[in-house]
């Protein structure tokens, strides 16, 4: 698919240590909102950037629909937990947006222990012609007052204010690493290592423990939640991913008695109890027990392929259900996979990303590389699946027709309406003259955060500290 | 499994451990605190380099110095202990880096390093067993070092060991090395 550059973050740090503005924004994470005309960041400065659309205007054709910002604010401060002694971090791990019901705009962020609802909106009129003071804002002498006016709306620059409209705090022991919003619109879960927490957007003090692996010994620790996700149509389901590679959906109605630390054995026998108890200050339980049904996504190890880092990479890093809510995409480390959700013993497709990296496990350890969590993303139709790599290289795959492309995010290849060209990595042998061999790949530069517009082939992808925004060349 | 490749394998296992405990290291300087995930991830691995070591270290015969053998299967298995020690402030605790000495009346409890601790690992064909001291951060005294007794695997006799070639030589070094500059820090 050809694809055309558009926008460029500009780095607005002026900070004179460059170390130090660099790490600050470095973007880790990237969402287009349900529509689409919005598309956040968030940095580990703890900002977010808010992007908007462009109206596309009949005088310009051919600036169609660049994003241009639209707010920016500061979300999470670093903090210091005193108990404990730990800093907490302030950088933003997720962004997710709730779909738009009102002028506002709504999103929920999060850092390592605390979720954030942000409210966005635009304020472009303003009251003038007040009794007491004047427009400066200055008390107007009581005795010039002669006759009583009404305030009258004036228009006035367009601006664009974020405010934090709650705080969900102090349910999260372990960092949390994902957020979602229900379907229903009042709830969500935030995920961290052991545990998964319910919360209605409504109240702060108040959250439901939904999935909590942590076992009574945490010496016998073995897995931990990756990421959690809710169903994009079904309210009462959600799935979850382990670091063992393994995926399990939940559905919160049923009741059933399990046994937590099941293999993997058919849906009858495969059940969770799962708690729901309020937890923080004072708040009541539901008093009943809420469990789920629990399925078990995970594909048998293949003994031959065994080495030191098997459980790392099979670790999955990110799991997205598609928009039709019929499949479930888990990132690993070298592949992407497609699971069925009627199909729990095989993913349905399995991509290779880069696979020329299984031999250099070695090195990608020793440079704390192959800990890195990609993510991956769907784009509207669930038909093209997209997710990143190293150099700046990020691969999308065509589930239709088979075909992948590697695309490169680059200041040198992306001047405005360029087009993208494929590129190549070549694995042994002869290099051609364009490809790039796997020595020369820049492993600093990589490419976690992607996302695609909900509805069109236009995507965001994040590379360190600059985003670049693509979009499908349209005649 | 040829001699060569053996040692190969055993220096690689060697050079993953050191790796994986200078990481360990850092981690707890990390601004964030310790993540518990990637803890668990430098365990796992630290876990298969020394079972890969112990397998290479078997193909590589018995004639093989035994004390010698034991010497990194202790002082990895005791640095495990080391790391793993849970820090009661703490409400992260380092995960499953812990392992137990077994009492010595039960030498034949796995193929594998027999005091090192049960989370479930694929590469066990033997059950383990559970730990069941939990090492406080507070006790200071070596008793969680373990004692250099020779320790039999199953299917291999026991040799005359002399006197002072229990001392790790200089490729054990490493792993040996490593442990001292552990007890310190903690």
């Amino acid at each position: 698919m050809e694809e055309e550059s558009d926008t460029r973050k500009i780095n607005n740090s002026f900070l004179r240590d460059h170390n130090y503005a660099t790490e600050a924004d470095i973007i880790s994470t990237v969402e287009f909102n349900s529509s689409g005309e919005l598309l956040a960041t968030g940095d580990k400065g703890g900002r977010v950037v808010v992007f908007q659309r462009e109206q596309e205007s009949k005088s310009q054709p051919q600036r169609r629909g660049e994003y241009n910002v639209y707010s920016t604010f500061q979300s999470h401060e670093p903090e210091f937990d005193y108990l404990k002694s730990l800093e907490i971090e302030e950088k933003i791990n997720k962004i997710k947006w709730l779909p738009q019901q009102h002028a506002a705009y709504f999103l929920l962020s999060t850092n390592d222990k605390t979720v954030k609802l942000w409210k966005i909106s635009e304020r472009d009129k303003r009251p003038e012609g007040y009794n007491l003071k004047d427009e400066d804002g200055r008390i107007r002498n009581p005795l010039t007052i002669t006759s009583l006016r009404v305030p009258v709306l004036q228009p006035m620059d367009l601006m664009v204010e974020a405010t934090a409209r709650r705080v969900f705090s102090n349910a999260h022991t372990y960092h949390i690493n994902s957020i979602s919003v229900n379907s229903d619109l009042q709830t969500f879960i935030s995920t961290d290592d052991l545990r998964v927490n319910l919360w209605n957007l409504e109240i702060t003090d108040r959250s439901f423990n939904i999935v909590d692996i942590k076992p009574a010994n945490m010496e016998e620790l073995t897995e931990v939640i990756t990421s959690a996700e809710f169903h994009p149509q079904q309210c009462h389901t959600f799935a979850y991913s382990s670091s063992k590679g393994s995926i399990r959906l939940c559905d919160m109605r049923q009741a059933a008695l399990c046994d937590k630390h099941c293999k993997y054995s058919p849906l009858a026998d495969h059940r969770a109890i799962l708690q729901a108890s309020a937890e923080q200050e004072g708040g009541e339980g539901w008093g009943c027990e809420e469990e789920e049904v629990e399925k078990d996504f995970e594909e048998p190890e293949d003994p031959s392929t065994r080495s030191f880092f098997s459980e790392i990479i099979s670790s999955i890093s990110d799991v997205k259900f598609s928009h039709n809510g019929r499949y479930l995409m888990t990132r690993d480390y070298l592949t992407v996979k497609v699971w069925d959700l009627q199909m729990e013993n095989k993913p349905l497709e399995t991509y290779q990303v880069h696979d020329y990296l299984r031999g250099k496990l070695c090195s990608l350890y020793e440079n704390d590389c192959i800990f890195d969590k990609f993510e991956c993303v769907w784009n509207g139709s669930d038909s093209v699946i997209m997710t990143g790599s190293y150099n700046n290289f990020f691969r999308m795959f065509d589930r239709n027709t088979k075909r992948d492309v590697t695309l490169e995010a680059s200041r040198e290849n992306s001047k405005p309406r360029a087009i993208l060209k494929p590129r190549k990595v070549c694995v042994g042998g002869k290099r051609r003259k364009d490809e790039i061999s796997v020595d020369s790949l820049d492993f600093s530069k990589k490419i976690l955060h992607t996302t695609w517009h909900p509805h069109e082939n236009i995507i965001a992808v994040a590379a360190t500290n600059n985003l670049y925004i693509f979009q499908d060349k349209v005649n | 499994m040829s001699a060569t490749t053996a040692m190969e394998v055993n220096a690689e296992a060697r050079r993953i451990l050191a790796v994986s405990i200078s990481k360990l290291y850092a981690s707890r300087t990390q601004r964030g605190g310790l993540r518990l995930h990637r803890s668990l991830l430098l365990s796992m691995v630290m876990r298969s380099a020394r079972d890969i070591y112990h397998s290479s270290r078997e193909c590589e015969g018995p004639s093989d110095a035994q004390p010698t053998q034991e010497e990194p299967m202790d002082t990895s298995s005791s640095l495990e202990e080391q790391t793993g020690l849970p820090e009661p402030v703490q409400p992260e605790p380092q995960p499953a880096l812990n392992s137990t000495e077994l009492p010595p009346e039960e030498p034949d409890s796995a193929e594998e390093d027999s005091d090192s601790e049960i989370t479930e690992d694929k590469e066990n064909l033997s059950p383990r067993r559970q730990s069941r001291k939990r090492r406080g951060k507070v006790s200071a005294a070596p008793d969680f070092l373990p004692s250099k007794r020779a320790r039999l695997e199953p299917g291999e006799e026991r040799y005359a060991a002399p006197l002072g070639s229990c001392r790790a030589g200089a490729g054990e070094s490493l792993t040996a090395l490593s442990l001292n500059r552990v007890i310190p820090a903690f």
